[in-house]
């Protein structure tokens, strides 16, 4: 709490006269509202936060508060880890003049987030304008997260073209890819201009997922908005629902059962084994590696079968409630010891399989030097999660914003300087280590019974945050009820929507042929990106 | 290399039976719901706690003074997301079986409807149930056979698939992806997963299909040569799922493209994903208990 205390204090000191400060429901949140004669200097104030306050940018949320106090409102969320804080910057927009200065010319990290807001609200941060979400077939005019524009309306398609970076000179030719791609991936569209074999530049054009779902929300019952959260990315089905749930129980304090918090935990790095183990096969698979592909995918395999005899689904969905879980995977004693044995040969294979690809030269050749990712870009972009911490920025919220069991477990951040596809394996191959230890110190405790929460009414017009480090990295997700308890707003922010830009830029004077197993290394989902 | 070898001999076989038998299902798989009309009064508390309107509850002449005079109660199987909260909300007549076999060529066979009417005293008396499986005088294997002769005597033997995942959340992509591991391994029926359309015979389509991409769907299915077959994966695939209809979701492949089978789940296991494609093809074999089968099926 003092910690707390002496940010704000230093908060007041440093940006006094242009915010108001108010602490947040949650206990570390604090809300800054900025003053309606000082937008001028919100870019200046976002850079304050980040360069001498220690704040890392997070998310934009955008709010159409219109019914509620005539206005609408922008929430710049900085994650200030060494003191386990959120500053949540709040900027009032008037309804007759949307349009904030940008913030991405000092903090780029933010580029993405603006051009969403402008797609979704028609918020203009001015000058960075140019479309994200929207395809050019959607009508200018049209924002779909206005409370007055109908969710289930279909908007007409207009005349438009994509409008990509163009790269010209002798020999360069560009090549288009997708959206619907060679293998059993999401549709995106990737725009390459290349020399020769060398990418010089890649374009990306996301949201062919797009389906609605933060829009879908507003109205609903939380409880049944849950299932919504498990599918805003199916391989991190859990960790949506479980950042989801955390939100709704810091905005009405609900105490969840410390039972309830150790099978969160169990279920969170069962969900980081099998992406982690499937990712190291993937990586192999895209350059060539057979015997290693096909090991892995076994294992992630049992992985997934295991999931399915503990919880009734290999995704780990309709397990995470508000107030708790719905089930404990480690029920019976046949199933505690199934876990404990799956996972104990699951170790021993990969440990195996770890040691045959790293002892192949022409494995570790293809992936060394590959696709790098400076740790000057990494933080320029914001890069996130498996990405950041392999390009040496060391930050993961299970330590740095403790949550779940992970205070009480014993645990090292995995991280790697090289920022090539090597690194980002090994940060997967160094996390699954850690999770099997975890799991290890996790098994069988016994802490209770009980794994819900008694009921706990959701208070109204109330915001909070909830975050967990999912297996690609921090999941934060925004809510704020309405006059009855429904979802009034509710964002979700995925790291992959932090990460996109990384990999374009991590790809560039690598070959065409290496970027497959560059993208795999990052493994970004397009669903939690499109939404 | 010696290291490679070693591994090879020693880890042995890792490929499922499926289909020729059926692996014992995890005890707590959710499967089918199936509802015990018998012990049920038609009060809408499962319809209530349905997340995407799987189930369903009409009531007749609402208007009519002196309350509803029937009711309809429907389980749409391809609209369900297996979560359970049905039988949570009623454990008396709802169940959740194991059954994950769910995959039709025909829609109306994944719903079934109960009709409903009150007595005197207002209770709701069971009159009959449709199950739709077998009303239409139509069966699954008849579709099955049809489909069997028009692919085996145009497709031949190997069946080529381009997935195209038309807006999923990725998690059907994440189990389509697991039939390519050794354990269910796909290749072993000669089905394979090719990179183009124009190398397809069948489109295995995921997701609502959102407007972004509807007109790409509409284009892979037409890049895709004639004779083709389209299957639906998951809830969304079948009718938009939790999604439903929106600005941003067209509620289901079959609004873009013709669909040849639908596969239930969200997502669908592997098991069930096989079961649907060689459904698709004629192949899944009539007897399970067979072991042989897998034999002469390659």
């Amino acid at each position: 709490m003092n910690r707390t205390h002496d940010y704000i204090a230093l908060l007041t000191e440093s940006l006094g006269d242009r915010v108001t400060i108010r602490e947040g429901t949650a206990t570390n949140e604090v809300y800054l509202t900025l003053r309606q004669e000082a937008l001028s200097v919100l870019p200046d104030t976002c850079a304050l936060l980040t360069e001498s306050l220690g704040a890392h940018f997070t998310t934009l949320v955008a709010n159409d508060e219109r019914t509620l106090n005539g206005r609408l409102s922008l929430y710049y969320v900085f994650s200030v880890p060494a003191k386990d804080l959120f500053v949540i910057l709040q900027v009032p927009v008037d309804p007759r003049h949307m349009e904030v200065p940008s913030i991405s010319p000092t903090l780029e990290s933010a580029n993405w987030f603006e051009r969403e807001v402008k797609d979704g609200f028609g918020i203009i941060a001015f000058p960075n304008i140019s479309p994200l979400a929207s395809h050019p077939d959607w009508p200018e005019d049209v924002h779909p997260m206005l409370k007055d524009v109908d969710l289930k309306r279909p908007v007409p398609r207009v005349r438009g073209r994509f409008d990509f970076k163009h790269v010209e000179g002798e020999g360069v030719f560009e090549i288009p890819v997708g959206p619907v791609h060679a293998g059993i991936i999401e549709p995106g569209h990737f725009r390459f201009s290349v020399a020769g074999e060398p990418i010089i530049n890649l374009d990306v054009q996301l949201f062919y997922t797009h389906k609605g779902t933060e829009k879908m929300a507003e109205g609903m019952d939380p409880q049944r908005a849950v299932f919504l959260a498990e599918r805003v990315s199916g391989d991190s089905s859990f960790a949506h629902a479980l950042a989801f749930c955390h939100a709704l129980e810091r905005l009405s304090g609900a105490e969840i059962p410390q039972r309830a918090v150790m099978i969160r935990t169990i279920l969170l790095e069962l969900e980081r084994l099998y992406n982690h183990v499937g990712d190291v096969g993937a990586i192999l698979l895209d350059v060539g590696y057979a015997v290693g592909a096909a090991a892995a995918a076994e294992l992630k395999e049992r992985l997934l079968h295991l999931n399915e005899l503990l919880t009734g689904s290999r995704l780990l969905r309709s397990l995470a409630v508000f107030g708790g879980v719905r089930r404990d995977p480690e029920e019976t004693a046949s199933r505690r010891q199934m876990l404990r044995e799956t996972l104990g040969q699951v170790e021993r294979s990969f440990g195996d399989l770890v040691e045959l690809v790293m002892s192949s030269s022409s494995v570790v050749d293809r992936l060394e030097g590959t696709g790098v990712l400076r740790r000057t870009d990494a933080e320029r972009l914001g890069a996130t999660g498996i990405v950041g911490r392999a390009s040496g920025i060391d930050r993961d919220f299970r330590r740095d914003h403790p949550h779940c069991a992970y205070p009480y477990l014993q645990f090292t951040v995995a991280s790697h300087d090289e920022g090539d596809v090597l690194a980002r394996m090994q940060v997967r191959i160094d996390e699954v280590r850690q999770s099997f230890m975890m799991l290890e110190q996790m098994h069988h405790q016994h802490l209770g019974e009980a794994i819900l929460a008694q009921r706990v009414e959701i208070p109204p017009l109330r915001q909070a945050l909830g975050y967990v480090e999912g297996w690609r990295g921090d999941i934060v997700h925004w809510v704020m009820t309405d006059k009855s308890g429904n979802i009034f707003r509710w964002k979700v922010t995925d790291p992959s929507f932090r990460n996109w830009r990384a990999l374009t830029v991590a790809v560039q004077n690598n070959i065409v042929p290496d970027f497959p197993v560059i993208n795999k290394s990052f493994n970004l989902s397009y669903s939690g990106n499109d939404r | 290399m010696l290291k490679i070898l070693k591994r090879a001999l020693t880890i042995g076989v890792a490929t499922s039976p499926y289909p020729a038998s059926i692996p014992e299902p995890p005890e707590g798989l959710r499967g089918k719901p199936v509802i015990d009309f018998a012990r049920c009064t038609a009060c809408d508390t499962c319809a209530a706690a349905c997340p995407t309107q799987a189930i369903t509850v009409e009531t007749e002449n609402a208007s009519v003074p002196g309350g509803p005079g029937a009711k309809h109660l429907s389980i749409n199987y391809g609209h369900c997301i297996f979560c359970g909260e049905c039988e949570a909300a009623c454990p008396e007549a709802i169940h959740l079986t194991q059954e994950f076999e769910l995959a039709t060529a025909r829609k109306s066979a994944l719903t079934t409807r109960a009709r409903f009417t009150v007595n005197r005293e207002g209770i709701f008396i069971l009159v009959g149930v449709e199950a739709q499986e077998t009303s239409a005088g139509e069966t699954l294997e008849d579709v099955g056979m049809q489909l069997r002769e028009k692919v085996r005597q145009r497709l031949g033997r190997s069946l080529h698939i381009r997935e195209v995942d038309a807006g999923s959340c990725n998690g059907c992509e994440v189990e389509i992806s697991a039939l390519n591991n050794p354990v269910h391994d796909i290749e072993r029926f000669g089905i394979h997963f090719v990179a183009s359309p124009r190398h397809a015979d069948m489109l295995l389509v995921t997701g609502p299909v959102t407007r972004n991409m509807e007109i790409a769907l509409r284009q892979t299915y037409e890049a895709t040569p004639d004779p083709k077959l389209v299957v639906a994966v998951g809830a969304c695939a079948i009718g938009g799922g939790i999604f439903g209809k929106s600005y941003a979701s067209c509620g289901g492949v079959d609004t873009t493209v013709p669909v040849d089978v639908y596969i239930p789940g969200c997502p669908p296991r592997p098991e069930a994903l096989l079961h649907g494609i060689l459904l698709a093809i004629g192949r899944y074999p009539e007897k399970k208990k067979s072991t042989s089968m897998i034999d002469r099926e390659v």
